[in-house]
């Protein structure tokens, strides 16, 4: 992965912005020797790696504002870092670039019933800010896998998503206010506590904007009510086409249920050997439906589900009936990451979204892909939403294997794009689709979302080398092709 | 002489806007022309519409995506999808009466640029929410788009969020996408008769609270209440709470039962089903419970706790007793105001009221004069200001995208 050139005079000057950084924050608060320095040389994506030039740990707004003057001053880059599980390289360190930690900003500030919000600190877990609420019988919607260690400020700028957002949206959908700061140090507060902020929606492309845009220091999330019941239907089938059919049937009887997800054969294997889940053995694909809100509601929604899965040629259609079988449903295809992680040393996982209806297209491609490329590939996906998360199971001990899994990927999100769908559903782009972003986007859609860049910073200071194929100097895209002369459309309708 | 350009397609759009960067010609971006009254005045500019470009151009009923040209009429759409039992969620409310232009000339592209939500809004989402893609043309005369035809998508910052709310300052949208949902089997709204504001809000609160899955709450003051065409809620001579649920009828049944249990110590209810809910609903999104002729409307978000205080305070703030009519929406978080005889729209009162609690206010109706003179907008702090000008020169450079709509600086 090529990342943009290092500048040699910031590395050079690392002693005195060490210094300047110890200045302003506490003792520990500032890492810079080799060895501590390697623990944050890669996030989740851990086939890039690269050692930071120093990690800065501010514990509150005030001391994140000066780290980014002071690196601003120092004229080095800055990559914000949550828990570091970004899949797609977004909190990849930089070797000219400070690492900014937000691990310290772990206090829940306030919990509002009343207006049915809490405000908390970035380095919170995603979990804990349910956890925190739920005595009240509250929770926080978005669910990643990671929400045991993902934290909100990077659920923010990724915009994360989980099995429940099929109902209830992923994190921009969430989110009621932010407080910001920018690379030249100036706090910024979105939002609030009411709906919808004035101006232009800062918050909503703040949301999904990987570390580039500002340093998020505030989340004020909304909790919702736990619905009263929640209960899973588990569908095995003997062919994937009678999957997806299921699938797009549910959706158009009208049903939206809380998460819907599936797993081809080789994952269900996977899991089945990992945890024991109950899975059917024999199913070439598995659907996990759950329905959840007032036990009536749900009692009658779990029986047209049922009936649906008969009519698409069910296998197997088992429903659960207490707390603990609805988990049981669920451990297999929450656990369905480390299972693979068992079977193969190393895998990728991919993130493409497409249109519901090529589910079973796209899956029947990707098979012909893996026999091409000599590649594994196992199959969970958020099959509510069209988010597919192939995992490409590689061994990067094997000379050449980690290149064909990365050209297997790209293959892979190409054809997401060929049938009507996009790069990444949840992951965000990071390193990993950096360069495939032009399969998506012409020149001219890239430069208007970097102008956009250019006003939260203008430097280009923060987190570059992510998201964008090219990296443009603001100067050089602010500035207008003018093409003077007649209203050149004489066809136009005028009056 | 201000002339009218009414291209026929996006290349037109883009083939105007370029001429007129270069020339420096401001344009006015007009749809439908339904909310002309809405925001800061901009008049005397050459004029684009939108309403040429109209059609829907994709739309897959299981894939729950429909895409429209931008001066696609918005009931258009939503005849289409209540062909197939779909709507936009986030129940779109028709502007034009509301500020005091022309009733069903709503287009999409307005509605996404005014991101304009209705009741659902506290439960659905808003309407930029709903919108999962765009196609736009830049002030720099280029065209470009952003977002998909998926409904989960993080590819590259999210310009179709930005664009929702941005009064077609930033860009001149050519084509939207949105999530559409299912339209529920039944629909039923349960009525508590007779609390005070703080009590109504709170019993919305409670309501939200429950677990029930409300999809609509509003607090309706005796006036508002008054004249609702809807005999149970005007007949009563008093105020009314309303809570909307919606879902397959024995859910909904269920839930209205629980719903009034939950509020029989609080106060008398009662319910209304399918058609007159529907009216009642209509009603209250589309602001038809307050004086129209009159005064000037006032719309502010704020926290739903704070709500009934806002009002107390401007009404001990205003001179004379009597001068305000409310409404409350979004489970207290929307009040509706009108304010009559007041200098100025009161706006130093609105504004000073919510200055505490948090929030914001928007003049949504008042005569051009009143708005060119005091902020229709909610004046920002100096930083997110200066971030929000420097974003609309990323976009438009030379400010001809209806100069002056969203602010008095660009
Ligand atoms: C096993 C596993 C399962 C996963 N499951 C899911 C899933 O179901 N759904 C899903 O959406 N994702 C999932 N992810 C991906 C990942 O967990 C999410 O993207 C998560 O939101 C990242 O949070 P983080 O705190 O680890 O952020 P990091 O990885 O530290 O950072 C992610 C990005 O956010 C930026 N960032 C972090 N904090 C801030 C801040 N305070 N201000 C500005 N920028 C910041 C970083 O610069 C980086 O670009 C999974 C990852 C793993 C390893």
């Amino acid at each position: 992965m090529r990342m943009p050139e290092p500048d040699a005079d910031v590395i050079a000057g690392r002693g005195a912005l060490v210094a300047a950084l110890r200045g302003v924050l506490a003792e520990e608060g500032v890492i810079w020797s080799d060895n501590e320095l390697k623990a944050y040389e890669c996030d989740g994506l851990t086939a890039y790696r690269q050692v930071p030039l120093a990690v800065a740990l501010p514990e509150d707004t005030r001391q994140v504002s000066r780290v980014l003057e002071i690196c601003s001053e120092h004229g080095a880059k800055v990559v914000p870092r949550g828990a570091g599980t970004s899949l797609s390289g977004g909190a990849l360190p930089l070797a000219d670039g400070v690492l900014l930690g937000l691990g310290k900003f772990n206090r829940i500030l306030e919990i509002d019933y009343e207006n049915r919000c809490a405000v908390v600190q970035p380095g919170v877990s995603n979990l804990s800010v349910s956890e925190a609420v739920a005595d009240e019988g509250f929770y926080y919607a978005p669910d990643p896998s990671s929400q045991i260690v993902c934290t909100i400020g990077g659920n923010v700028a990724e915009n994360s998503g989980g099995v429940h957002c099929l109902k209830y949206g992923v994190t921009t959908n969430n989110i009621l206010g932010l407080e910001i700061v920018l690379m030249d140090g100036e706090v910024v507060r979105l939002g609030g506590k009411h709906l919808d902020p004035e101006g232009y929606d800062l918050m909503g492309v703040m949301a999904g904007s990987e570390g580039l845009l500002g340093v998020i220091t505030e989340v004020t999330v909304r909790i919702l009510k736990k619905p009263e019941v929640a209960r899973a239907v588990l569908v095995g089938f003997p062919d994937i086409e009678d999957g997806g059919r299921f699938v797009a049937d549910i959706i158009a009887a009208g049903i939206v249920p809380g998460g819907m997800e599936m797993m081809d054969k080789p994952a269900i294997h996977a899991v089945e050997e990992f945890c024991h889940a109950g899975y059917p053995m024999d199913a070439e694909a598995l659907a996990i439906v759950e329905l959840d809100g007032h036990v009536t509601e749900v009692d009658h929604l779990i029986a047209r589900v049922e009936d649906i899965a008969h009519r698409c040629r069910a296998s197997s259609v088992r429903t659960s009936h207490s707390e603990e079988e609805r988990l049981a449903f669920w451990l297999g295809r929450k656990s369905a990451f480390g299972a693979v992680g068992r079977i193969s040393p190393d895998y990728f996982c991919m993130d493409g979204t497409v249109p519901r209806r090529a589910l079973p297209e796209v899956l029947r491609r990707m098979a012909q892909m893996s026999a091409r490329f000599g590649l594994r590939v196992a199959n969970v996906f958020h099959a509510g939403d069209g988010n597919l998360h192939p995992l490409i199971l590689y061994d990067a001990n094997v000379p050449g294997e980690l290149e064909k899994a990365e050209e297997f990927g790209a293959e892979i999100l190409k054809l997401c794009v060929e049938v009507g769908g996009v790069l990444t559903g949840e992951h965000g782009v990071g390193v990993e689709k950096r360069d495939l972003m032009g399969e998506m986007f012409t020149d001219a859609d890239l430069e208007q979302q970097q102008r956009l860049k250019c006003a939260f910073d203008p430097g280009g200071s923060l987190n570059p080398g992510k998201v964008f194929p090219t990296i443009r100097r603001c100067a050089e895209l602010g500035r207008m092709h003018v093409h003077r002369g007649q209203l050149p459309f004489p066809d136009i309708p005028r009056f | 002489m201000p002339e009218t350009f009414r291209p026929r397609d996006a290349d037109q759009v883009r083939e105007t806007v370029a001429w007129a960067a270069a020339e420096e010609r401001p344009l006015e971006i007009r749809g439908g022309g339904s909310k002309r009254g809405l925001g800061r005045p901009t008049d005397g500019h050459d004029v684009l519409e939108i309403s040429g470009l109209g059609g829907v151009t994709y739309y897959e009923p299981t894939e729950l995506v429909l895409a429209a040209a931008a001066g696609t009429p918005l009931a258009a759409v939503e005849a289409e999808l209540a062909r197939n039992r779909q709507r936009l969620a986030f129940e779109p409310v028709d502007y034009g009466p509301v500020t005091g232009g022309p009733a069903e000339r709503s287009t999409v592209g307005g509605v996404v640029a005014c991101n304009i939500s209705g009741p659902r809004r506290i439960q659905a989402g808003a309407a930029r929410d709903h919108c999962l893609g765009i196609t736009a043309v830049s002030g720099r005369g280029e065209a470009f788009k952003s977002g998909g035809r998926v409904v989960k998508n993080v590819t590259g910052y999210d310009l179709s969020k930005l664009m929702a709310g941005s009064y077609g300052t930033l860009a001149v949208l050519t084509e939207v996408t949105f999530k559409v949902l299912p339209v529920p089997e039944e629909t039923r709204t349960v009525l508590v008769h007779g609390l005070e504001e703080t009590a109504g809000i709170a019993a919305l609160g409670k309501a939200a609270a429950s677990g029930l899955e409300p999809t609509a709450l509003a607090h309706l003051p005796p006036s508002a209440a008054s004249r609702s065409a809807v005999d149970r809620v005007s007949g009563a001579s008093d105020s009314v709470t309303a809570i909307r649920i919606e879902g397959p009828a024995p859910s909904v049944e269920a839930r209205s039962a629980s719903l009034r249990k939950l509020f029989e110590p609080t106060g008398d209810t009662g319910e209304l089903h399918g058609r007159d809910s529907d009216a009642l609903w209509r009603e209250i999104g589309g602001v038809k419970l307050l004086p129209m002729d009159d005064g000037v409307l006032w719309r502010l978000s704020v926290p739903p706790t704070t709500a009934a205080g806002v009002v107390r305070e401007i009404a001990r703030a205003l001179p004379r007793v009597g001068a305000i009519r409310t409404m409350f929406d979004w489970a207290g978080g929307l009040i509706w105001l009108t304010v009559e005889g007041v200098e100025d729209a009161a706006h130093g009162v609105v504004l000073g009221a919510i200055a505490s609690g948090g929030g914001h206010a928007t003049l949504i109706r008042a005569p051009g004069e009143i708005r060119r003179r005091v902020p229709v907008f909610h004046p920002r702090d100096p930083g997110l200001a200066a971030l929000n000008a420097r974003v609309k020169r990323g976009f438009d450079p030379r400010g001809i995208l209806n100069p002056g709509r969203l602010s008095a600086d660009y």
